[in-house]
């Protein structure tokens, strides 16, 4: 897979007046490889898109150009006025600013005191007029019809007033102007006037020479706005060419890669009836695995802790609990670290093994011996602590929690993120097994080779469900294209 | 200003307003220069204790070794700045520098302050033990004149709880440097993302939350003319709820200066109305507890309607 480098724009030398050029940079989480190393380069008047699908390595690149960490291998070269330099003073030399998905604003502050976050040098005597000034300029600008007061205190505004908020801090005006923006899903909570106002700002913001790295997911935007496309996949730049060279199913075929068909056997799709209906936002039938897909974060989680919650009571525990739950934060929500492998197993299932109160320690220990055997836990002792073993076995444990419940409905939240190729397939197939049994699978997953798997899959987007796909129509691209936008909403 | 500020301040000052004329009711000749002297007298190290108190509850911290260093600051003043006053002086600056040390190893290895500051107040105690074993020393001159001082009108510690008062918010709520200290409480990943230090802001706050901890002990020992280790080991809870009653809350760095040093009057004012009502003393401190939830319930109602 060839690197492809950047388009040089006419008449322009590449290397020479970049605002942020990566040389070969690269980025490793320990043994996880998150961005493979690349040349990317940003120069003064380019608005230029990222796309790719969840963990294509987007937000890692936007790391690097944002010097929030270091590059493992290669370099980050900042431009600034007549200065090159690398790391995050550097950064802020060179007029580079970063808009982020995950609001970043303080929300016990008011408007212009955020600003004073951004920009050092609002400090001395009237400091406060000069924020609140350059505070009201940048909205007026960005936003004309705005009612936000700059001595509002941010948590008390509404979700898009903030996201207007963060974006006008981008572009405000200050001792080191902004040259280059980088916008990160700015549009996801703003409604479409405001966001053609965005986009009209930020093409005259190009046109004067000022410089955007624009992340969508909405493929009208990203058309409308960008004059080069970098698509991004599997932590590489797989392409990176001017806006026209494509079009929306080409970006789209880009994004998605053809995976190797499945060695699975055939599944035969249960037929039942609906054991969960429309009032529970999604359906299953009895021994069904169904997915939930779409991009992270638009509603998948929520849903299934909603199901989760709506199936279980809050008072107590029956010996028989309808629904149970594989969490795919293990330290967050998962595991309890200072216990036993065995206790870790048993958490959920106390309410079978109990007699009078009290934990049976007999049936505790062979429930867990069993389900070690059944799910292949390697662990020489199963009263050794949870932390010794490695993160796939310990998400096995999770798995042995959920299905030594007995409940009919498993509800599985990402469960295999950091699990191993082998550990997959192991599950995989204990997943199957207990499917063929009866029992039903609700899975969350970003990984598209697990949606495959599913009978059926409910493909979220902004919330809610946008599409529901059975059968041979599970593909990749279907997944894909029903995650992104094809069409501007309105 | 936005009105929500308006709401945090409101049920400070009525609670005070209220408990104030229940005091003037019960017994009127409390209105008076002397009277509202008596009756604020104590309420001036708890105002900066409290205040304390705030700034580290506002980088989203507690700090229960508030009492004991209170303490501790008080028995150097004192002795040691009786005695030898250029070391006792240099002692308490040095007692800052160390809290300023402790917020910054805190932020640094990512400790709970919570158990930090508990572990400290030992040593703040055990340190107070070691200067005067038993209950005495003196004050020194000038802070004895001071905190008797008789200004025209205005009784000593009025003027001086408004003066904490207007200070902190200067400091806190209008400086540029204040703000960067709340956006610590409420949002430290954007700070460090905008290239400031966690580190030197929460030693900075620390620092600061230890100078006024210093000055309560300070102006304790001015008002009493003695110390004893224990003298102010009831400061803790006080200043926690001192900071709660103002109007600020234990996380997201939402905070009121103002409504801190209101809260301490408060405080301080409930423990004299309860003796105005002859009511035992064993009583007391359930009685005291008892206008904590209810006010604390009043807001929490508040707080319920306007979210509505």
């Amino acid at each position: 897979m060839a690197e492809a480098g950047p388009v040089p724009a006419p008449g322009a030398d590449p290397a020479s007046d970049a605002i942020v050029r990566l040389d070969g940079a690269g980025k490793a989480f320990a043994a996880v490889r998150a961005l493979h190393p690349l040349d990317f380069a940003v120069r003064p008047g380019e608005c230029v898109a990222l796309v790719g699908h969840n963990g294509a390595g987007k937000s890692t690149l936007v790391n690097l150009v944002n010097a929030v960490f270091a590059p493992s291998e290669g370099r980050v070269v900042y431009a600034g006025e007549g200065a090159t330099g690398e790391g995050i003073a550097a950064r802020r030399a060179a007029g580079i600013r970063a808009v982020h998905q995950e609001l970043s604003l303080a929300p016990n502050l008011t408007v212009l005191e955020n600003l004073r976050i951004a920009q050092r040098d609002l400090t001395g005597r009237g400091w406060r007029g000069r924020a609140a000034g350059r505070m009201r300029d940048a909205l007026d600008a960005i936003f004309p019809s705005h009612r936000i007061r700059t001595r509002a205190v941010v948590g008390d505004l509404p979700l898009a007033e903030r996201q207007m908020v963060e974006i006008a801090m981008g572009f405000a005006d200050g001792v080191e102007p902004a040259r280059l923006v980088i916008l990160d899903e700015p549009t996801s909570s703003l409604d479409a006037s405001i966001a053609s106002q965005l986009v009209a700002h930020v093409r005259a913001f190009c046109a004067k020479g000022g410089a955007v790295i624009f992340i969508s997911h909405m493929m009208a935007e990203v058309f409308d706005i960008a004059d080069r496309i970098a698509v991004m996949r599997d932590g590489r730049i797989v392409e990176d060419r001017p806006t026209r060279a494509f079009t929306q199913r080409s970006l789209v075929a880009a994004m998605g890669h053809v995976a190797p068909d499945s060695a699975m056997a055939a599944r035969v799709a249960p037929s039942g009836p609906d054991i969960l209906g429309p009032g529970h936002g999604l359906s299953a039938r009895a021994g069904e695995i169904v997915g939930l897909a779409g991009l992270a974060g638009h509603g998948q989680a929520e849903a299934l802790s909603q199901l989760y919650l709506a199936l279980s009571s809050d008072w107590r525990t029956g010996a028989a609990p309808r629904a149970a739950f594989v969490a795919g934060d293990r330290a967050r929500d998962g595991l309890f670290p200072l216990w036993s492998i065995r206790r870790n197993v048993s958490a959920a299932a106390l309410g079978r093994l109990s007699r009078r109160g009290l934990v049976d320690n007999g049936a505790e220990a062979a429930l867990a011996r069993d389900w070690k055997a059944r799910i292949g836990i390697r662990a020489d002792e199963l009263s050794a602590p949870i932390l010794s073993l490695s993160g796939g076995n310990q998400q096995k444990v999770l798995f042995a929690r959920a299905l030594a419940t007995g409940a009919p409905i498993v509800i599985m939240d990402d469960p295999m993120r950091g699990v191993d190729v082998g550990t997959k397939a192991q599950v995989y197939d204990i997943i199957r097994a207990e499917a063929e049994t009866g029992r039903t699978f609700l899975w969350y997953s970003t990984e598209m080779d697990e949606i495959r798997l599913c009978d059926r899959v409910f493909v979220y987007r902004n919330g809610r469900i946008g599409a529901e796909l059975a059968g041979d129509a599970i593909t990749e691209k279907a997944i894909v294209s029903s995650s992104f936008e094809m069409e501007a909403e309105a | 200003m936005s009105p929500r500020i308006d709401i945090r301040l409101l049920l400070p000052v009525l609670s005070l307003a209220l408990l104030l004329a229940a005091v003037f009711w019960l017994q009127p000749r409390a209105m008076s220069y002397l009277g509202l002297n008596l009756l604020f007298n104590l309420a001036v190290p708890v105002a900066l204790a409290t205040v304390a108190q705030m700034i580290v509850i506002m980088v989203g911290d507690i700090d229960l070794s508030m009492g004991a260093f209170v303490s501790f600051a008080a028995c150097v003043t004192a002795t040691l700045a009786v005695d030898a006053p250029p070391l006792g002086y240099l002692a308490l600056v040095a007692a800052i520098l160390s809290y300023a040390a402790l917020g910054a190893l805190i932020q640094a290895r990512r400790l709970p302050a919570i158990v930090v500051t508990l572990g400290m107040s030992f040593a703040w105690g055990g340190l107070a033990v070691l200067l005067l074993p038993s209950p005495g020393g003196s004050a020194p001159g000038w802070l004895r004149a001071m905190m008797t001082a008789k200004p025209p009108l205005v009784p000593m510690a009025v003027l001086a709880s408004a003066a904490i008062a207007l200070v902190t918010h200067l400091i806190v709520m209008r400086s540029s440097f204040g703000v960067l200290l709340r956006g610590l409480g409420g949002n430290e990943r954007s700070l460090g993302k905008a290239g400031w230090s966690p580190v030197l802001l929460r030693a900075a706050a620390y620092g600061l939350a230890g100078f006024f901890a210093v000055l309560a002990g300070m102006t304790l020992v001015g008002l009493s003319t003695a110390a004893d280790a224990n003298i102010a080991l009831r400061y803790t809870l006080l200043s926690i709820a001192g900071v709660i009653l103002g109007g600020g809350e234990f996380t997201g760095g939402r905070v009121s200066p103002v409504g801190a040093v209101i809260g301490a009057l408060t405080l301080t004012l409930a423990g004299s109305f309860l003796s105005f009502l002859r009511l035992s003393p064993d009583w007391q401190i359930g009685a005291q507890g008892a206008i904590l939830i209810v006010v604390l319930a009043a807001r929490l109602l508040f707080a319920r309607r306007a979210a509505r």
